[in-house]
């Protein structure tokens, strides 16, 4: 049975769509015009100028229109379902019984970033949206380095501590400064034999799981993760990896 | 004129600054007897010595690294130039490019005191001098044009490119933004000199250079102009070149600078002994160029609750503003920080931002308080963080404050892109004038939520900085007291940049400027 998926908006179908975006145009015909079909070279139809806003050489649009295109859910690859994820306490249960021992995190944000809302979010005590930090779990040993850590301080400090896993925080990444500070420290690790025994997790607004694979990492977490998406993951690839021998 | 929408005691108010000033009197005594190298380079700044070597190393760098090996720079760089610029009868620059060619500065024949007193009085005059200019051409640039009305509209441009930064700062001031903020590049706080020239590339905002100072402030006079609105710029007074950067902003017409006293510590792991020596200076010169400052305890609630730790941020106020003081600074120059920050969740949230941002305002009523968005807990939802900023408008519209750094919906995205920021002034222009006099209409009952939560800060502050004043703000710092970061006391990047003067230390300029602020220093028989 073919599933069409196409965007919603009041009814199955509209493929009703929002966006906006600024044209380096001072606002006029000539700025609508080019709005008007970039949108339709984006795959809208029946598209709404909205909103128009003259922002001096600028124009800001809010534009509507109905996508044309959609998706096959059949033709979709299959998708890892999300897991029930593990709270606080299960977490910890799951640590003490499983590997019987704490798990080491040492976590900094590299490079030039001195960002580091998203990795105290996950590290602090206090944690982020309620969820408390990793240094309050019992059954974790953290590591917290702050910011702006060349990728060789944060390799060190982690065979110092014998971490089993290493956390890399990026915020900044105008002009993908990320993607080349996340390549050098997996290259980094692998030069150095760290790599097999060391879990590579990255965080970051602009991090996902599948660019985290991309760039060689064992997880990649994104907008509203918190400790505990961090923890049981962690929790259970170290159990994983004891089972398998490695 | 400051509304008075809740009462705030007096007493307690007056006890905490008095902490204050003590704590802040102990700093300044260990400040008193050292320099550093970012002291000692803004130094031969101001004497003129400007442009790099061969390898591009700032000139700045090369005569005081140069001293610094020889062990001679207890003596203040100032000496050294002096004697110099006497033996070889040139002037800075040219003995700074002679330096570069291998001179070396120590190794020349001690000059007649008198005249190498003589020059250095010289050179100072005309740094003054240039100081002073600037800072006439700004009052008579403001009295003529004005600016906007007050909450300021603070916006930040951050391309990494200076001359994109231009055509975005002019749009946003031609919308109505009153303030530009160039955002430095991320790396910058951490190194331990001043880039030289325009530059095109950056990580998360653009290089702080004096070249880049010049060619933003310009711009912005041209809009300025155009407009008939006095249009502001902001750079950061912070890092390891703290006193350079007010410098260079000093004589490019800087009108505000990010410059707080313990920030570079906790959130940039520089050494303590370096940003108090370094932030004195650097004050003293935004004192005299007649720049406002902004301090930095919004920052305290990015890495501690908002609300447990409401407290530690009236309490850094204090000691930034007896620091601040003590550098010479005037309560109309102190943009004392604090951040509307609190989960938005919370039950009641509102009245508490409310409750800390008129506390705040009627402890300080002579200074431009900073007021900071929301960045905590944007999450993403550009639609939730657009309401987010409303609520931030509407909190410092009612409580008087005076230069808002506008919030952005796509904080926590990307650096704003140039529809976000005329989002953001569209959004705060319709609050600010939609509920222009609110705060004159109101007063909080005296028996509410609002008034107790502000008499639990204001006593949680006075109990804080008890607590301070005992152990010393040292090791208050060491001990993780703000912004739940700890830092040891001799520990930090920098920290072999702190030169303890000798007892023939001269640093003219800072003499100069002592005099004419009318400042005698707190080692000199604690007399502040």
């Amino acid at each position: 049975m073919v599933q069409q998926i196409r965007p919603y908006g009041d009814s199955w179908g509209d493929g009703q769509v929002q966006l906006s975006f600024t044209l380096p145009l001072p606002a006029g015909p000539k700025a609508r015009e080019a709005a008007n079909r970039l949108v339709a070279q984006m795959g809208l139809e029946n598209v709404q100028i909205v909103h128009e806003k003259d922002l001096h050489g600028f124009t800001f649009f809010i534009i509507y229109g109905r996508c044309r295109h959609s998706v096959d859910l059949n033709q979709l690859p299959e998708v890892e379902a999300d897991e029930q994820p593990m709270g606080f306490e299960e977490i910890n249960a799951f640590i003490q019984e499983r590997i019987g021992r704490r798990i080491v995190v040492v976590g900094a944000c590299t490079g030039t970033d001195a960002h580091t809302v998203g990795l105290d979010a996950i590290m602090n005590m206090k944690g982020y949206q309620g969820e408390y930090g990793l240094e309050r779990y019992p059954w974790f040993e953290t590591y917290n380095l702050g910011s702006q850590i060349p990728n060789e301080a944060l390799l060190q400090k982690a065979v110092e501590v014998q971490a089993d896993a290493v956390l890399v925080s990026q915020v900044v990444t105008q002009r993908d400064i990320h993607i080349k500070n996340l390549t050098e420290l997996v290259e980094l690790a692998e030069a150095e034999g760290l790599r097999p025994r060391l879990i590579l997790v990255v965080g970051g607004p602009r991090i996902d799981r599948r660019l985290a694979a991309e760039l060689g990492f064992d997880a990649g977490f994104g907008v509203g993760t918190t400790a505990r998406d961090v923890a049981g993951f962690l929790a259970k690839e170290v159990a994983r990896r004891l089972e398998r021998g490695e | 004129m400051v509304n008075q929408l809740l009462a705030v005691d007096e007493d307690k108010v007056g006890k905490a600054r008095e902490l204050a000033r003590r704590i802040a009197q102990d700093i300044q005594r260990e400040i008193d007897q050292t320099t550093t190298v970012s002291v000692e380079r803004t130094v031969a700044r101001l004497f003129g010595i400007d442009g790099t070597n061969a390898d591009g190393v700032p000139l700045p760098n090369v005569v005081v690294d140069q001293v610094d090996q020889d062990g001679q720079l207890h003596r203040g760089i100032a000496f050294w130039l002096a004697n110099a610029v006497v033996a070889l009868d040139q002037p800075p620059q040219e003995v700074a490019q002679a330096c570069a060619r291998g001179l070396s500065l120590c190794s020349l024949e001690i000059q007649e005191p008198g005249r190498v007193s003589q020059v250095m009085e010289e050179y100072t005059r005309r740094a003054l001098k240039a100081i002073k200019k600037q800072r006439d051409t700004r009052t008579e640039m403001k009295a003529r044009l004005g600016t906007g009305p007050e909450p300021l509209k603070y916006v930040i441009v951050a391309s990494g490119n200076i001359f994109e930064d231009v055509k975005q700062a002019q749009a946003a001031a031609r919308h109505g933004a009153d303030i530009i903020a160039v955002i430095r590049t991320t790396a910058q706080s951490l190194l331990d000199y001043v880039p030289y020239g325009t530059t095109t590339e950056g990580f998360g905002g653009t290089y702080a250079t004096q070249a880049n100072f010049r060619v933003m402030r310009e711009a912005l006079d041209e809009v300025s102009e155009e407009l008939g609105r006095y249009v502001q710029l902001v750079n950061y007074c912070s890092g390891l070149c703290m006193p350079e950067i007010a410098a260079m902003g000093a004589l490019e017409r800087l009108d505000m600078m990010l410059n707080d006293a313990m920030y570079g510590i906790l959130f940039r792991d520089i050494n303590m002994d370096r940003t108090f020596t370094d932030q004195y200076f650097s004050r003293m010169i935004n004192a005299y160029a007649g720049i406002i400052i902004n301090t930095g305890e919004d920052n305290y609630l990015t890495t501690a609750d908002a609300y447990e730790k409401a407290h530690t941020v009236l309490a850094s106020n204090f000691i930034n503003e007896q620091l601040g003081l003590m550098a010479g600074l005037r309560q109309w120059q102190l943009g004392l920080g604090h951040a509307f920050e609190l989960d938005p969740k919370m039950p009641n949230g509102f009245l508490y931002e409310l409750a800390m941002a008129q506390t705040i305002r009627q402890i300080f009523p002579n200074s431009p308080l900073k007021y900071m968005p929301p960045t905590k807990h944007m999450t993403g939802d550009i639609f939730l963080g657009h309401v987010q900023n409303a609520m931030f408008n509407l909190a410092s519209v009612l409580t008087g404050q005076s230069i808002h750094l506008l919030g952005m919906l796509t904080e926590a995205i990307h650096t704003p892109h140039i529809g976000d920021r005329i989002l953001s002034i569209e959004n705060a222009h319709y609050i600010m004038e939609n509920a222009r006099d609110l705060g004159r209409e109101i007063k909080f009952r005296p028996d509410g939520i609002v008034q107790k939560r502000s008499e639990d800060i204001v006593n949680g502050t006075v109990q804080f900085l008890e607590e301070i004043a005992a152990v010393g703000l040292k090791r208050a710092i060491s001990e993780g007291f703000f912004a739940d970061v700890k830092r040891p006391t001799t520990g930090g990047k920098g920290r072999e940049g702190v030169v303890r003067k000798g007892m023939d230390y001269v640093n003219p300029i800072m003499d100069a400027m002592e005099r004419e602020l009318g400042l005698v220093s707190a080692g000199e028989g604690g007399q502040l």
